[in-house]
């Protein structure tokens, strides 16, 4: 990822009498609010980016599709458009735009640099207010043309939420093909809106379970491929895998800390039951955490890495209990009715996503970080493994209708109301949200 | 399940289960031929062969949902699998955990090598050497019957004894 990385860069607020975006009022035309009634999406217009070829209107439909996937925008029909804008760096016709009930419009541009680079540019405006928003430009290699539509999808976001955005990230997830009984289970990365797939192992032994570093590309992840279930470390870009420690049985439900430098997972005792234990990834030493007689396992950190959250059934039945990172403290926080498992602490800190089993059904809800104030966000035969996009306003899962043969990749809002099926050309489980890409 | 493990003795009875279960659940279920259950042909097995363990002792115990205790019926197949296994020690043993799917894909780990190592102690109780057994989960990851409902979710929740390492 890093030759990409390098290759697109932020120039800041374009010259041409724009005012720079820090000097505007921040003056959020969308609020999130996961407790309102009803979110009533803003009315946006994004206009195809000139160009000569059809890069510039290929980048602004992805622009409009991650805008309107997030439940937050509602882009207008071009067929509706009045104006046609024939240069984006003046001052659009705002009447135009409000007759139509744009609150706010996207203009771009797109060239090609003597060196064969893209040069995306693009302006958001307040039509209401009549003055520009935003107005960047970003350079890429063509093979990232979609890259800088999300970023530039995320830069109106944050600019209309006030919050950050989360389409410049990417999903590991698990690809699933083949019967059932002998299913083939594959990792597989590809972007949030499901394009760009890439596998990153062959299936000849199930893997499972992938989850992101914090801070690099690299993901932590479960494979039978010794014969014994072990955890292993993913370099993305380079495919150099390592095993994760040295421990004689099967280890299981890796996650990183925040800081990216340790991996804490599931280690199975002789007796059968399982026990937390992290390990540092620089020093290779190993800490238990947790020495019950019982299954402990799904371990999370929360995002200032103080604490931990995870399943264990030492009441009996699953549920949800939190510790110091420490292993100090150990307090069961779900009281609900039905068993509580895979917790994941919000990237804000705030919420505890979990899975929940109640009545025959499968859940994902969250509820505050002492237990307190669970919601549920959708119910149904089978769904499981919530992860959360690095704004902590969405969570990916995936769910198996009864009688549909294997799971699909889902994305819902904090609101419960805005959920979106994630395309796959298999079968696919465990999704794992990336960090905003760098 | 009780049915296949009390039948699994009997080769023509394992062939009319496997048939009825082919025209009962034709629409929505995968059925399960006696190959798929491990059960090997009818027929007569050599005796200490893996067929011989498979068809005439079973190699498998059935869990009720999320509880890894051996079942009164599971208790008669493990002491008769201890006896064969005493009796023919070349063989290494592995002993699979598996989960229905009912439940996470991490606790269910947890809980498919939980009913493993229960299998496992049961055996070691009854003679057999804990240096042959190894033990392995397979979570709710290989399903051998595949439908929505409790009639496969019992036949999932297993342990099932592998000889010489040989996967179910």
């Amino acid at each position: 990822m890093k030759h990409l990385l390098k290759s697109i860069m932020l120039m800041g607020a374009l010259a041409a009498g724009m005012s720079a975006v820090a000097t505007l009022p921040a003056r959020a035309l969308v609020e999130i609010n996961v407790n309102k009634g009803t979110v009533e999406p803003l009315p946006i217009a994004i206009t195809d980016f000139l160009s000569g070829d059809g890069i510039g209107a290929e980048i602004s439909s992805i622009v409009a599709a991650d805008l309107k996937r997030s439940g937050l925008f509602a882009p207008i029909d071009k067929g509706a458009f009045i104006e046609k804008i024939s240069n984006p760096d003046a001052s659009p016709r705002f009447e135009d735009w409000k007759v139509i009930n744009a609150q706010a419009l996207v203009t771009g541009r797109v060239t090609q640099e003597a060196d064969g680079r893209l040069r995306a540019q693009f302006r958001l405006w307040d039509t209401f207010a009549g003055q520009q928003l935003v107005g960047e430009q970003f350079f890429s290699s063509k093979a990232n043309s979609r890259r800088v539509a999300h970023i530039i999808a995320d830069a109106i976001y944050e600019r209309l939420t006030g919050e950050k955005g989360y389409f410049d990230t990417r999903i590991a997830f698990v690809d699933e093909s083949g019967a059932k009984t002998q299913r083939k289970r594959r990792l597989a990365i590809m972007d949030q809106d499901g394009a760009n797939v890439r596998y990153l192992s062959d299936g000849r032994s199930i893997a499972m379970t992938p989850r992101f570093s914090p801070s690099r590309q690299e993901i932590t992840y479960m494979s039978y491929e010794s014969g014994q279930p072990q955890v292993y470390l993913l370099q993305i870009e380079t495919g150099q895998r390592e095993l994760v420690g040295n421990f004689p049985g099967m280890t299981f439900a890796p996650r990183f800390s925040p800081d990216g430098q340790r991996v804490i997972m599931s280690l199975l005792r002789d007796d059968g039951n399982s026990n937390i234990f992290s390990m540092d990834l620089r020093s290779r030493t190993t800490t238990r955490l947790t020495n019950s007689s019982a299954i402990d396992t799904s371990p999370s950190y929360s995002p200032d890495g103080s604490k931990i959250v995870f399943t264990s059934d030492r009441g009996g039945r699953p549920q949800i209990y939190v510790m110091g990172a420490d292993g100090s403290g150990q307090t069961r926080i779900s009281f609900g009715e039905g068993t509580y498992s895979t917790p994941v602490w919000s990237p804000r800190g705030d919420l505890i996503a979990f899975t929940k089993q109640s009545g025959g059904q499968f859940q994902i809800g969250v509820m505050k970080t002492d237990g307190s104030g669970e919601r549920i966000l959708t119910s149904g035969f089978q769904q499981e493994g919530p992860t959360w996009a690095p704004n902590g306003r969405v969570l990916m899962f995936f769910r198996e209708a009864a009688g549909s043969g294997g799971p699909r990749l889902y994305s819902i809002d904090l609101t419960g109301r805005n959920e979106q099926a994630i395309p796959t050309a298999n079968f696919a489980s465990d999704p794992a949200w990336s960090p905003l890409l760098e | 399940m009780r049915r296949i493990a009390k039948l699994a003795t009997n080769p023509v009875a394992i062939a009319l289960v496997a048939s009825l279960a082919l025209a009962g659940c034709a629409s929505k279920k995968t059925p399960n031929s006696a190959a798929d259950l491990g059960l090997g042909g009818a027929g007569a097995a050599t005796p200490g062969s893996a067929q011989d363990f498979t068809v005439n002792v079973g190699d498998r115990i059935f869990f009720d949902t999320d509880s890894t205790s051996i079942r009164a019926d599971a208790q008669g197949i493990l002491a008769r699998q201890a006896q064969w296994l005493n009796k023919y020690s070349q063989y290494a043993i592995v002993v699979e955990g598996h989960a229905d799917e009912r439940g996470t894909r991490e606790y269910n780990l947890a809980l498919g090598a939980r009913r493993a190592a229960a299998t496992r102690d049961y055996l070691v109780g009854r003679g057999v050497a804990a240096n042959r057994i190894r033990t392995i989960s397979y979570g709710k990851e290989r399903p051998v019957a595949v439908c929505d409902d409790i009639s496969c979710w019992s036949q999932n929740r297993r342990a099932v004894t592998t000889l010489g390492g040989a996967g179910s």
